[in-house]
């Protein structure tokens, strides 16, 4: 193949993920342009969104790849009704993986800031924000994932090609939308930082 | 998986520290605060699409590290070529979104000019990262589809992230 073929071929396989992507990130973004007071409340809640959105993308994009390659092997019927409990415990695994990485995105966050000697809205606060966010995604994320995966593979489209779009895009939607509605919750119980 | 993740974990911590430092220009500038979750998200996408073509090429025996590569160069060019389209529309895209939601206070031919630097440079480095990346695994003995796409993607989400910021501090600031 010459070096123009190739670069064709690259850019029409790369423009409808990217423009999928494109979507979800811009409307994160005007969930994120709507945070602007939430912002000011919790001090470094800012630090935390990369690792939040990051932590999103590598545990349901390991999951998607997972489910995958389990249909590819027979291994996973495509419907929810009749999976076992195989499904169920991926499922799982990855939701406690997200946990427990958010987790630990809190409590980095917080060493950082405290080094840093910036503004921090304290452990207990980034810690909570990190669960309550990290549980309410990982639930929409894990639907979505197997959802998209089952009926997509049921209709003969191959699942790893779904997956990455699906997941940036959603990943970013839902991740911010969850950390907004964790944010709010969190400021009327435990108060801002 | 689970030390990757606590590692990748801490280097978003890091690009989180500098989007921290500029949150005044954010909070002053709605649409600059639109733009960064689609900037980071577009950069790792440009640099996970790119890395899974190489691993590709590269299993099937079609991919040589050198500049002179057609496949290397054809694959490096249509990355640029795609942040070229993509950035300028996800530019205004986010002033449109900006004016709708409360106001921009930046003209759209900024915004669009902040997205369009700053996907430029992104696509550059999304090429170099994902090439040396790459050719690491390939000299390692690792497969580039396991450690490649992970690495290359989280380096990419950083890189927007400091692209961004410096591209605010030299056109807005």
């Amino acid at each position: 193949m010459t070096r123009r073929s190739v670069a064709v071929e690259a850019y029409k396989e790369g423009l409808p993920a990217l423009s999928a992507s494109l979507v979800g990130g811009l409307l994160a973004g005007v969930v994120l342009g709507g945070m602007r007071s939430d912002l000011q409340t919790v001090d470094g809640l800012l630090v935390l969104v990369p690792a939040l959105l990051a932590t999103r993308g590598n545990v349901y994009g390991s999951l998607g790849a997972r489910l995958a390659t389990a249909l590819h092997q027979g291994l996973l019927e495509p419907r929810v009704s009749e999976s076992d409990d195989k499904l169920l415990r991926a499922v799982a695994a990855a939701i406690a993986n997200g946990l427990l990485a958010s987790v630990f995105a809190a409590v980095v966050a917080t060493l950082a800031l405290a080094g840093l000697g910036r503004a921090s809205a304290g452990l207990l606060t980034f810690v909570t924000i990190a669960v309550v966010a990290g549980l309410l995604s990982g639930l929409a994320l894990s639907a979505t994932v197997v959802l998209v995966v089952f009926a997509g593979y049921r209709r003969g489209y191959n699942p790893d090609t779904l997956v990455g779009p699906i997941v940036t895009t959603a990943g970013d939607v839902f991740g911010i939308a969850a950390l907004l509605i964790a944010v709010r919750s969190v400021v009327a119980v435990l108060g801002g930082g | 998986m689970l030390p990757v993740l606590l590692v990748l974990t801490v280097i978003e911590i890091g690009s989180g520290l500098v989007l921290g430092s500029f949150e005044s220009d954010l909070l002053r500038y709605p649409s600059l605060l639109i733009l960064v979750p689609v900037t980071i998200g577009t950069a790792g996408n440009l640099g996970s699409i790119l890395a899974a073509r190489l691993s590709t090429a590269f299993h099937l025996g079609t991919l040589s590290f050198s500049p002179e590569d057609d496949m290397l160069a054809g694959n490096a060019l249509a990355t640029v070529a795609l942040a070229l389209t993509v950035f300028p529309v996800i530019g205004v895209g986010a002033w449109g979104l900006a004016v709708l939601t409360g106001g921009a206070k930046l003209t759209a031919g900024t915004v669009v000019l902040v997205a369009l630097l700053s996907g430029a440079v992104l696509a550059v480095l999304a090429v170099v990262v994902t090439a040396i990346a790459t050719y690491a695994a390939y000299r390692r003995g690792l497969d580039p589809d396991d450690v490649v796409i992970p690495v290359v993607t989280n380096t990419c989400d950083v890189l927007g992230v400091v692209v961004l910021f410096a591209v605010v501090k030299v056109v807005v600031s």
